[in-house]
């Protein structure tokens, strides 16, 4: 049941590089992953690419399968023809180190500036009390894997190199909505979400939700009911009267501004 | 030579390097009073419990951070919260503990374990983490192999990932340094005051491959586990026994050695995803296995040691889900050790599937809906890895290398070595677990050990006042030169040949069940790679190599791989994770003692003895009674 698979591989660093042709032998049931595996043991000992898990679970292994944003241990060769090249290269957005590992730094420089969870003191029994319909909501989001595949493909910073300083990353501000919707948190950080976090500039195109291998439902759980409340508390008048006049919204029950 | 600390020094934000040309010698230095080596539950735990202790704290591991192996931990956190069974409290997860690890284990680890895990379970929820909840909003405890009331917190069926987000969470948060893609070979020591204390460790960064020193009394190994030494195995390429390896070599001790976890349920099909973990929750949430005559074959395999609580009619099996208190447990749930040796027996018996597992079935007893949303991360797994709907048909699985019980020898309050400010932590210690694992006590043990290491070797950091040991400049060229070995080789072999002749011999001489001939062919066979290993060749230069690297943790694997072999060969009974095929049964004096490993004289092969078992006080051996 094997083939040889008309692998190309993109090699090289940040001074520059080139698609390279590596025909590899592949069986029933492997992965693009596999085949890179193979590849490293057998033609290029020193060829560059991160995996851990093998198992979709840790979103080590992200790079651009025939342009497309994937995990490679996901990539199942029995999706492509078996005459058809596969031509892996590294994620665009982020600077090459060398071969398919690219410096995904931007991603942990943004984590930092998140104000992290801020919870009321326990219940009296030291234990805390929420209702599985609350934290389901999070939950969904806690899914992420942080493959920044969606960082990745996102043409804020995909096509503009410049817009890095002010925009998170759908990657963040699904981590704003997680919090925003934690039954417990005492934090509000709407503003911090459209100012500092750049919320604002996501214009909805989904395409993170698209490439998002947990399948997580970035725009349309997360982005948009954020904006929303960000224009709540921004641009309704009455907010905007009661705000003035000193009649706090029931919205910021619990919750200080960070 | 410079000192750097703190984030804010220019450093590159990711790599962490900060190499400038006046960097004396090539190399980075850097003071700590602790250093963590690994960034999983364990080592996450360890730093963050240091650094609320007041040390200057640094993390370094070999991936990205939040890649670590915990992240694939799927069924839960075992802590006696009672949250769903008020009977349940620490005195029943410690009988639990020590009956699944066949009383070989620790005993204050396995009590401490079960005293604090609670607590521990709680503060994660304080940090951020949302657990799945019961009724009435305290968080849910599911049921688990060997665990007599349903215990692990769990967020479906990717615990793991939520736990190691929490914590990377919080020690970013706590502006922890972490080093990231950078791995430690050697760990220094000064033994100028007659006593040989930790001074430091050395290190290179996978993404220049350039070396660094860190200067440090307190050193943390939560390196994991080993399972890459095995062809078929649920582990990471993480997994190649560095710590273990560490210890030795700084001439600390290993316990327990010869077992290791083989997971009953692994994928079996497509050859690319064989031994990938399918999670024990499947059959908590009442999943049943079956062979090719469709007979549910586990109740012909329950051991006389847990007969009296263990279910032996189908009826009173399927009815312990909902009325534990008048039905005894199903023996698809009994410990891991059973299971994985009943399907491997009935596999034998010529009753596999066509892959060559056996089936585990939860479509025919189940909802679609409750599947997918107990199971989530399975149904995706076996969707788009086998093509496999786990709500309508069966999934083929077999035993898979899963976790070493065995480990660095410590002590039990502090998690230190024989070595002087070297403490284990995680599965990379050892003791805690005895002869076998339960299911979900191995996230307690990182949580609870790992603080404990974290605030012990904060202490002990502090108590030297301004008397550091230092690191001695020899060694620092001793271990560069050490590390670029694999350079100076030329006609040798590719370290990828050796790797995968390793993980076959090991899959096939030292599995899941044992025989002497069959180990004494394994050591000779690991002389033998050793021999290989020393003339192995590497391609390319030294920035972000995998050749290079896999060559320097090949060294680990081969070393940990000799300890289990040797361990095994020693110990002539079953046990555990541990089946000799020529000792069948449990032997009474072997349940005695430990076997532990040191590195030989000449640093070139295994030493081994036995010790006896600490013994357990009275009030706490009336558990057994």
């Amino acid at each position: 049941m094997s083939y040889t698979l008309k692998l190309r591989i993109w090699r090289g660093d940040k001074d520059g590089g080139a698609v390279e042709d590596f025909p590899v032998e592949v069986s029933e049931g492997e992965v693009v992953l596999d085949a890179i595996h193979r590849v490293q043991a057998t033609q290029a000992g020193d060829l560059a690419v991160r995996w851990n898990c093998k198992a979709g679970k840790c979103g080590s292994c992200s790079a651009e399968v025939n342009g497309r944003p994937r995990l490679m241990c996901m990539c199942r060769l029995s999706d492509f023809e078996e005459d058809e090249v596969i031509t892996v290269t590294p994620m665009r957005s982020f600077p090459v180190i060398r071969d398919l590992v690219t410096d995904v730094s931007f991603n942990y420089e943004k984590a930092k500036e998140l104000p992290s969870f801020s919870p009321p003191p326990r219940d009296a029994d030291g234990k805390r009390r929420m209702a599985q319909v609350d934290v389901e909501r999070g939950q969904e989001f806690r899914k992420c894997i942080e493959c920044f595949l969606c960082q990745n493909v996102c043409h804020v910073v995909r096509d503009h190199e410049d817009n890095k300083k002010a925009f998170a990353g759908p990657r963040f501000f699904l981590r704003y909505a997680e919090l925003d919707m934690h039954p417990l948190d005492t934090h509000d950080r709407r503003e911090l979400a459209q100012g500092a976090a750049g919320l604002g500039m996501c214009n909805i195109t989904k395409c993170c939700t698209e490439v998002c291998p947990e399948g997580i439902h970035i725009t349309d759980n997360a982005i948009i009911p954020m904006k929303e409340r960000v224009v709540d508390k921004k641009f309704d008048p009455l907010v905007w009267l009661g705000n003035k006049i000193g009649i706090r919204n029931k919205d910021n029950d619990g919750r200080t501004e960070v | 030579m410079s000192e750097t600390n703190g984030p804010a020094e220019g450093r590159h934000p990711m790599t962490g390097n900060a190499l400038s040309g006046d960097a004396q010698g090539g190399m980075e230095r850097h003071t700590y009073d602790v250093v963590v080596i690994g960034a999983g539950g364990a080592g996450l735990r360890a730093a963050i419990a240091a650094h609320e202790s007041g040390a200057r704290t640094a993390i370094v591991c070999k991936s990205l951070l939040g890649k670590a192996h915990t992240v694939m931990a799927e069924g839960g956190i075992a802590a006696a919260m009672g949250n769903r069974w008020p009977e349940d409290n620490w005195e029943v997860h410690f009988r639990d503990t020590m009956r699944g690890g066949k009383m070989l284990n620790n005993w204050r680890m396995a009590q401490l374990h079960a005293q604090e895990a609670p607590e521990r379970v709680q503060e994660l929820e304080d940090w951020g983490a949302l657990f799945d909840r019961t009724d009435d909003g305290l968080i849910s405890q599911r049921d688990f192999g060997g665990h007599k009331y349903a215990r692990l917190a769990h967020v479906g069926d990717r615990t793991g990932l939520e736990m190691i987000r929490t914590l990377q969470q919080r020690a970013v948060a706590l502006g922890i340094e972490v080093f990231m893609e950078c791995t430690v070979t050697d760990i220094f020591k000064d033994a100028s005051d007659g006593q040989s204390k930790v001074a430091g460790a050395f290190a290179y960064w996978r993404e220049s491959g350039r070396f660094i020193v860190f200067d440090a009394p307190s050193v943390i190994l939560a390196t994991g586990g080993i399972g890459k030494s095995f062809k078929v195995t649920s582990n990471s390429w993480e997994y190649t026994g560095d710590g273990h390896a560490l210890a030795m070599r700084a001439g600390a001790s290993l316990i327990n050695m010869e077992f290791v976890q083989f997971h009953p349920t692994g994928m079996v099909w497509p050859p690319s995803v064989k031994g990938l973990l399918v999670t024990e929750s499947v059959r908590g949430d009442g999943g049943i296995l079956k062979n090719s005559e469709g007979k549910r074959f586990m109740f012909d395999y329950i051991p006389e040691f847990f007969k009296a609580e263990t279910a032996d009619t189908v009826e009173e099996a399927d009815a312990w889900y909902d009325d534990k208190k008048n039905n005894r447990r199903p023996p698809e749930l009994l410990p891991r050790d059973e299971v994985a040796r009943a399907i491997n027996s009935e596999i034998k018996a010529g009753r596999g599937t066509p892959h060559g597992g056996i089936y585990l079935d939860i479509a025919s007893r189940r909802t679609p809906e409750f599947i997918r949303k107990r199971l989530p991360s399975m149904y995706h797994q076996f969707k788009e890895l086998a093509d496999v709907d786990i709500t309508a048909e069966p999934m083929e699985i077999g035993p898979t290398c899963h976790y070493v019980m065995g480990g660095v020898e410590v002590d039990a309050d502090t998690q230190q070595s024989a070595v002087t400010g070297l403490y284990a932590v995680g599965e990379c210690s050892g003791g805690m677990h005895g002869s076998n694992r339960l299911g979900g006590n191995s996230l307690g043990d990182l949580l609870v050990f790992g603080k404990r290491a974290g605030e012990a070797a904060t202490a002990y950091a502090d108590s030297l006042g301004g008397t550091r040991p230092q690191v001695d400049e020899a060694d620092v060229k001793a271990a560069q030169a050490s590390a670029l070995a694999p350079f100076e080789v030329e006609g040798g072999e590719n370290p990828y040949t050796i790797q995968s002749d390793l993980q076959q011999s090991m899959n096939d001489l030292v599995g899941i069940i044992r025989t002497r001939t069959e180990l004494e062919e394994s050591l000779a066979e690991i002389e033998a790679f050793k021999v290989r290993a020393s003339t192995m060749v590497v391609e390319g230069h030294r920035q972000y190599n995998p050749g290079w690297h896999l060559a320097l943790d090949l060294r680990n694997m081969l070393i940990v791989s000799e300890c289990i072999a040797k361990a095994a060969m020693a110990r002539e009974e079953s046990r555990g994770g541990h089946t000799r095929d020529d000792f069948p049964g449990p032997d009474a004096e072997w349940g005695t003692k430990n076997l532990v490993v040191n590195l030989n004289a000449e640093g070139t092969g295994v030493d081994l003895h036995e010790k006896p078992l600490p013994e357990m006080p009275d009030e706490l051996k009336g558990y057994f009674a």
